[in-house]
Order: structure tokens, then sequence, then C-alpha cells
């Protein structure tokens, strides 16, 4: 296996029309690379600009890329319902939202990710996932893997190893699916497993699926030689050559406009506000001077902002005035503890300075940002 | 001529409609397997349907998860219509017609099924002459190959009214850069490209020259310049302006900002600054920082700042008070927090240093440290942000020399530091030294802080940072 840098490769000259004899042109049917980030985002914005700019008639593409620690989640889907936002928050994994549908993954450098770029009307997952299987086995003879009707890779008939995700646009179509080979289990579950209680939503849910790691099953395999071997039987399977063309997704002259895709993915609006409408119904326990108060909370979230908010108080625990200006505050807002901080702490410079109020002010805010 | 691209595709009803030769024919340069139709100026826009194509592996139904467009906006060809989802594969609907949504089959979470209505559109009514676009009838090849341009690589999207433009001027699309949306071609950014290559003068427009009218609200109508112009004129750049006002309501940190500068007007603000030479200062964090570091802490001049307000605030107490709503009392607060504005991403934030009054130097840095990298990760507690009780901003890190802060309540003074500036000043004995001067700008409640207090803080202020030794003298 080759792995060419791409100073020395042409393919991408073809964009601006040179009349070079160039990679493109000898590799029919076919081209591999793999990017040299770790970036979720911009692997994420790659994938994004291939879809929106390449044409993909004469030549199919196989993307390889792994990110450092993310958790993904499909383009329908509700963070707070999928993850444990706050523990990402703590251990800084990044949080992304890809532009094709499925469930939530978890990312870390042992974990790796191939993406299928073809025409819409070549778009065929089944195809792709066995022509995975086959690198596997001709890999390693004896795994027992093989794909489900829901497009799963199942590892001993029970363990899932690859889950797919797919993205068509109106001549573009591609299929990515993960492959564990020696990602941190520990980090995964806890980073999968949300502690949030009382969300109800349409957002798509995701399944739950006991996993293992290829490296668990044979010591000896390594992400490298797993993406070694994709490329191999891609390489046969499109008659190209084995080669693979390192890509650098922060190369505006390769990918123009490709600073702008990474930038969008990490707005807010696209990662939180893109959340389908939620509601969200729980009751806070609070302990204030030896009494526990049940204070039931009912919000109503839409792009992320909250619409309605409603919190059950005692009555004149909190002076009336102060409580319709925090209503008034959070609503419109957005669903996050920063911008709640920021609110609530903003309104208390406002209001009569008194410790009592102070300590309630401050026991129902920080109960009311936990939620977030 | 007007010419409509018929598709052969079954799930559209053709366009009947009659027939009207408005254009010279000579100025089209078609190739020969495309058969021209010529269509009218309809007088009110026909509705068709537009049916949910197939989106292969035999699926059937869809669930409809986001909507692009509304009843009533216009759409152009190739925009997305909405995002509908089956089985972990999210598809993007893009518009084959132009014209105006009219009416949405389905509401977010419905099931879609595929070869039915999806969405009905209006197509664009004529004005009497130009059309949305030009179309051909094509024969049996799927019409995306057709319309777009494939340059190696790379796609261009442009109608068939730009892409004549641009054959007619030798120009390759792939050198152009589009503005329009999806980076489509337009027929200003031809102009643009060729005024850039030629001089100003543009070659004389054919007659025929149909131009696709305005899409959405963005563009500005072309149409009518184009008819009236027969002779070349020189192209004015920058092309119109296409941008418009965007209202956006204020909600977070600016909601916050507006709650509490307009508490903050109640408070009648003095200002008074003066100059501080740093020289010593300088000297002695330069010898300092190495030794931050090996501690594992960044120390800038803030910790100092900070450190020398508190020692002030102890002979001034009342710099650090708090009035009541009504003016009624006044509360001498015993901690010194002291709060530090910082420009975060979403806006200004400011969280405070607890009880500076028994904090050090490096106490304080450290504790600055927390706060700044809490501050750009968006991960500030409440705690850090409430119970202030003074403020020092240094907007100096950015630029400026003199401010006029506004005091954040409950709070009755704050401290605009400018930035660090080399200038020449005269010693005692009368000779030009370098100094390394620095502004402050206090602003201060006058109900209860009147100038001379304020003059006599920032003098002692002053002191201990011109001569640091002294702040040794008066540490507790």
């Amino acid at each position: 296996m080759v792995l060419q840098s791409l100073k020395n490769c042409f393919w991408l000259s073809c964009v601006v029309r040179t009349p070079k004899a160039c990679f493109w042109s000898t590799a029919s049917g076919g081209l591999i690379i793999q990017s040299v980030s770790n970036d979720v985002y911009q692997n994420l914005a790659v994938e994004d600009w291939i879809h929106d700019h390449m044409d993909l008639e004469k030549q199919q593409v196989l993307f390889l890329w792994r990110n450092s620690p993310a958790v993904v989640i499909g383009r329908h889907q509700n963070p707070w319902q999928e993850c444990n936002l706050r523990l990402l928050r703590q251990k800084n994994i990044k949080l992304a939202r890809r532009k094709s549908g499925g469930g939530t993954v978890y990312h870390d450098l042992g974990n790796i990710n191939l993406t299928f770029f073809t025409t819409r009307k070549k778009y065929e997952r089944m195809e792709n996932l066995k022509l995975v299987v086959k690198a596997l086995k001709a890999l390693r003879p004896q795994l027992d893997v093989h794909v489900t009707d829901r497009y799963d890779i199942l590892l001993d008939r029970q363990y899932k190893i690859s889950g797919t995700a797919a993205k068509l646009g109106r001549t573009s179509a591609y299929h990515h699916c993960t492959l564990l080979c020696n990602a941190d289990k520990f980090a995964l579950s806890s980073a999968l497993k949300s502690p949030f209680k009382g969300l109800k939503s349409n957002a798509t849910p995701s399944v739950p699926a006991l996993v293992k790691n290829l490296f668990e099953e044979d010591p000896s395999l390594t992400s490298e030689m797993l993406l070694d071997a994709i490329a191999k039987e891609y390489a046969v399977q499109h008659q190209i050559d084995h080669h693979i063309t390192l890509i650098n997704p922060a190369d505006e002259t390769l990918f123009p406009g490709i600073s702008d895709k990474t930038k969008e993915l990490q707005t807010w609006e696209w990662v939180y506000g893109k959340t389908p409408k939620f509601s969200v119904s729980t009751c806070l326990n609070m302990t204030y001077k030896d009494s526990v108060l049940d204070v039931k909370v009912n919000m109503d979230v839409k792009h992320g902002r909250i619409e309605v908010c409603n919190i059950d108080l005692p009555e004149q625990w909190l002076p009336p005035g102060l409580y319709s200006e925090l209503v008034k505050s959070l609503t419109g807002s957005k669903f996050c503890p920063n911008e709640t901080t920021t609110l609530v702490t903003t309104l208390l410079r406002v209001c009569p300075q008194d410790d009592e109020l102070y300590s309630r002010w401050s026991l129902l805010c920080e109960n009311m940002i936990r939620l977030m | 001529v007007c010419i409509h691209r018929v598709r052969s595709c079954s799930s559209i009803r053709f366009i009947k409609s009659k027939y009207v030769c408005v254009f010279d024919k000579s100025a089209l340069k078609f190739s020969h397997q495309q058969r021209l139709f010529r269509t009218s100026a309809v007088s009110c826009g026909q509705i068709v349907q537009f049916k949910l194509s197939d989106i292969g592996e035999g699926i059937t139904e869809v669930t409809v998860k986001e909507w692009y467009i509304k009843e009533g906006d216009s759409v152009s060809q190739f925009d997305s219509i909405c995002e509908v989802q089956s089985d972990k594969a999210s598809v993007t609907i893009t518009s084959r017609y132009d014209g105006v949504i009219r009416k949405l089959h389905y509401s977010i979470d419905d099931i879609a099924f595929v070869g039915k209505p999806l969405v009905d559109i209006e197509i664009d009514a004529s004005k009497g002459v130009a059309s949305e676009e030009d179309v051909v009838e094509t024969p049996p090849m799927s019409h995306e190959e057709h319309t777009h341009q494939e340059i190696k690589g790379h796609k261009t999207l442009a109608t068939p009214a730009v892409r004549r433009l641009a054959m007619e001027n030798n120009i390759k699309l792939s050198e152009v850069v589009g503005t329009g949306k999806d980076n489509r071609i337009l027929k200003e950014d031809i102009l643009n490209y060729l005024a850039k290559q030629t001089g100003a003068i543009l070659p004389p427009s054919p007659k025929a020259e149909i131009v696709p009218p305005p899409r959405k609200a963005e563009a500005v109508p072309t149409a009518p310049k184009d008819k009236a112009r027969k002779i070349p004129v020189p192209v004015s750049r920058p092309i119109a302006f296409a941008g418009k006002d965007k209202t956006e309501p204020v909600t977070g940190f600016q909601k916050a900002m507006v709650k509490t500068m307009s508490a903050a007007l109640k408070i009648p603000h003095f200002g008074y600054s003066d100059e501080i030479d740093l020289t010593q200062l300088v000297q002695l964090r330069e010898e300092l920082k190495p030794l931050a570091e090996i501690r594992g802490v960044k120390l800038s001049f803030m910790p100092f700042f900070i450190k020398a307000a508190s020692l002030g605030l102890l002979q001034y107490p009342i710099l650090n008070a708090s009035l009541d709503e009504n003016c009624q009392n006044v509360t001498y607060k015993a901690s010194h927090n002291i709060g530090v504005a910082m420009d975060t991403e979403q806006g200004l934030i400011v969280p405070n240093v607890k009880n500076v009054q028994v904090c050090s130097v490096f106490d304080i840095a450290v504790e600055l440290n927390r706060l700044q990298s809490l501050g750009s990760a968006g991960q500030l507690g409440t705690s850090d942000l409430t119970g202030g009780t003074f403020t020092l901003s240094n907007i100096g890190t950015i630029g400026g020399t003199y401010a006029k802060a506004v005091i954040l309540p409950p709070e009755v003074a704050i401290g605009a530091l400018g930035k660090i500036q080399v200038l020449p000043r005269f010693n005692s004995k009368g000779e030009v030294f370098k100094a390394q001067i620095m502004n402050v700008s206090w602003s201060a409640d006058h109900r209860i802080i009147d100038g001379a207090t304020m003059a006599r803080f920032s003098n002692l202020w002053k002191s201990y940072l011109e001569n640091p030794a002294l702040m040794l003298l008066d540490l507790k």
C-alpha cells in the first residue's frame, strides 16, 4: 500500500481543468482518501464538501477518517436525550451533529469511520457493508462477522461493531459507517447515557446495543490494518490502484469553502438549534432550610430555545416580580447552561440585596441550570 | 424565445399553454439535440403537484423531519424544500421548479409516501416576457446531467441563460466565482468576470437576452435594465448591493447586558482619570513571570492591579459598598470580591475573584487563570458571576487609553484600564526617560462617592503600582 501525499497527486488539480494527465483520469472508477485530521468538525465538513461539489458519476470515493473523542448525533436527534452533556463538557469531549440520519455514536481514535460516496442512483448500503465484511474476513478468516438487515455489522452474532447512516441529496449520496477497533468502551457507555428525565420528543431515538471492539476478539488487529484491508478490498472492487491519498481538511485551496462548512458545524444553532421540538416535564427536588421542596418545571423547547416556561414554586417563595422577570428572561433564550447562568446572575443585580433572597434564588437557578 | 424545459419524467404534468414567440431565434445557439418549446405569457400561475420521487432501496415511505420553506415562499429550481428520513438515511428533497409554494401536504413527523404529492408549487406567472429560465427539452437523459456543466470533479450550477452568456463570451464557468445560492453562477458573476477581463465595456448583449428574474427577495431585478439596454454601457462596480436588513430578537448575553445597563442608568456617574507610570511594575513582572510559570500559572498585570485595588479599598471602604433601592442605607461589604470584565465569544461577562483582601498576588493569578479558562469554555458557574463588590475592566488589552465605564449595580465604582504605552516623561532631575504609561478611568456613584474620595483612592492605588515595594509595606 502506498500512501501518497497530496503534492505528488494531481487529482485535485483537475478541479481547475488542467490538461495534464491526472490521477483522476487514470484512476477510473474510484478514489480512496484519508484525512490527516482528527477533528470531527473538519472531517464532517469534508463529507459535506464532497457531497456538494464532487462529480461522482465517473468516480466513486471512499473516505477514511478517525476522530479524537467526540459524540456524533444524527441529523434529527436530541442531544439532551442522547448523551450526558455535563460529562461531555467536563471531559472536553466534542459534540457534533452530522447531516446524515440515524443514531448517536461515540468516536475516538479506536473507532474508524468509512464514507462511501456515490451518485444518488448508485446508492447501495448493503453492498458497501458486504465489502467491509469481505475485507475483515480476508484479513482474519476466523472472524464471525455479518451484516444485519438494520445495516449493522455484528460480531459473534451479538456484538455490534458497526453502525450505519446515510445522506441523500439531489444527485449524490453517501453512506458512512463506523467500525469499532479499539475504542474506550467505558467512555463510550458513560458518554452515551443521558441522565435526563421527563423529556418528550419526536426526535429519532438511538437504539442501544451491546458493543465489542475487534481488538478484544483479536489483539493483533490495529486500526491501521483494518483501514488498509478495507481500502484494499475497495480498490479491488472498483478496479483501481491500491493507493490512499492523504488530504488535509483545513486546506482551503483543495476544498474551497470548506472552512465555512467547518465553522457552521460548530455553531450552537446547528448542534443544538436543529433539535426537533421537545418538551421537558420534570420535578426539582430542592432542599431548603430543613424542608424539601418539590418544584414542578415544564418547558417547551423549539430550535433549542425555550418557548414556554412554567415553574411551580410555592406562593411567595420568591417575590412575584422577580419570578415573572425570571420567566420572561428564560423565554426565548437558549436552553443552555451558559446563557441561563448569565441571565439569572444579571437578574440578581437588579433585585433587593437580601441574603435570604439570594440563597433561594441561587438554589432555584442552580437546579434549573443543571437540567440543561 | 422563451423556452421551457420539459422533463420526460412521468410524474410531471405537461404545462399546456399558448405559444407566443417573443424573441429572435437567432440569438440562440443550442445543439441540435434539443427541441425548443415556446411557451407563453400565462396570465396566472399553474399549480404543479411536486411528488416525492423514489428514494431508492425499495423505500416507499419516509418521515418528514424539517421544512426549509413555508407556504407562500418563492423557490428556485434546486432549492432545498425539506428533509425527510427513512431508516437512518436523511434525504434532502430539492425543488424541480421555480415558483411559489402554495401547499405543504405534510406536517413535521408525518409519514410521506413516494409517488404522492409533497408540495404544490405555482409556477411563476410570466410578467409578459421572460419566464423564469430557459428550458430545453432533452432526450431521455436525466436533466441533472444536462444542467450541470461537469468539470472534472467540480459541478457548476448555472442556468442555461447564464451558461449561454458564458459560452458567447468564451468564458470558462469553472473560472467564474458563483455568488448565488449554493455557489451557483449568476449573470452578475459573468458580467463581473468580463469586466475584469476586458475593461469596463461589455459587448452588446443580444436582444434575445433572457434574464432569470430575482430569486426570493435577494437579487436586484435585472430584467428591466437589460431590456432597455441596446448600446454597451460601462459596468460600474460594485454591482448593485443585494444585502438587506436583518432583525433578530435580543436574547441571551445581549439581553443580560440590556438589563444591567438599564439598571445602571439610575446611577449618577462621575468620572476621574489619571496616568500611572508602570515602569517599575513592568520590570517586576518580567522577573516574576517565569517563577509563576514554574508553578503552572500565567501571570499578567491584572493580579497586581486587583491586589492594589483591594489595599486601597481597605482605606476607602465606601468604594466597596452598596446603596439600597431607596437610597436609605449604605452597606459596607466586608469581602472584596473584585470583578474582572471578560470578553468571550458570546459577549461581556464579569466573574469576580472572591475575598481578594486575604489573597496573595499569586492566589489571585491562579484564580484568574481558572476564571479565564471557564469563561472561554462557557462554563462559569453562578457563584463565579455573583457577589461582586468592585470591578476592573482591562480594556487596554484590546486597545484604547481613556474610557468611560458603566458601573455594574449593585456596586458603586468601576475602573477602566487603558493600554500600556511607552512614552517620554521627565524624571526628578529634569531628564527625559522612557516610561511605561497606562491610563486609568474611574467611574463612581456620585450619590455616595465624592470626587475627593475617588481621587485619594486613585492616588493610593497609583502609588502601589508605581512603587510596588510599597505594597509590601502594607500587605496584610
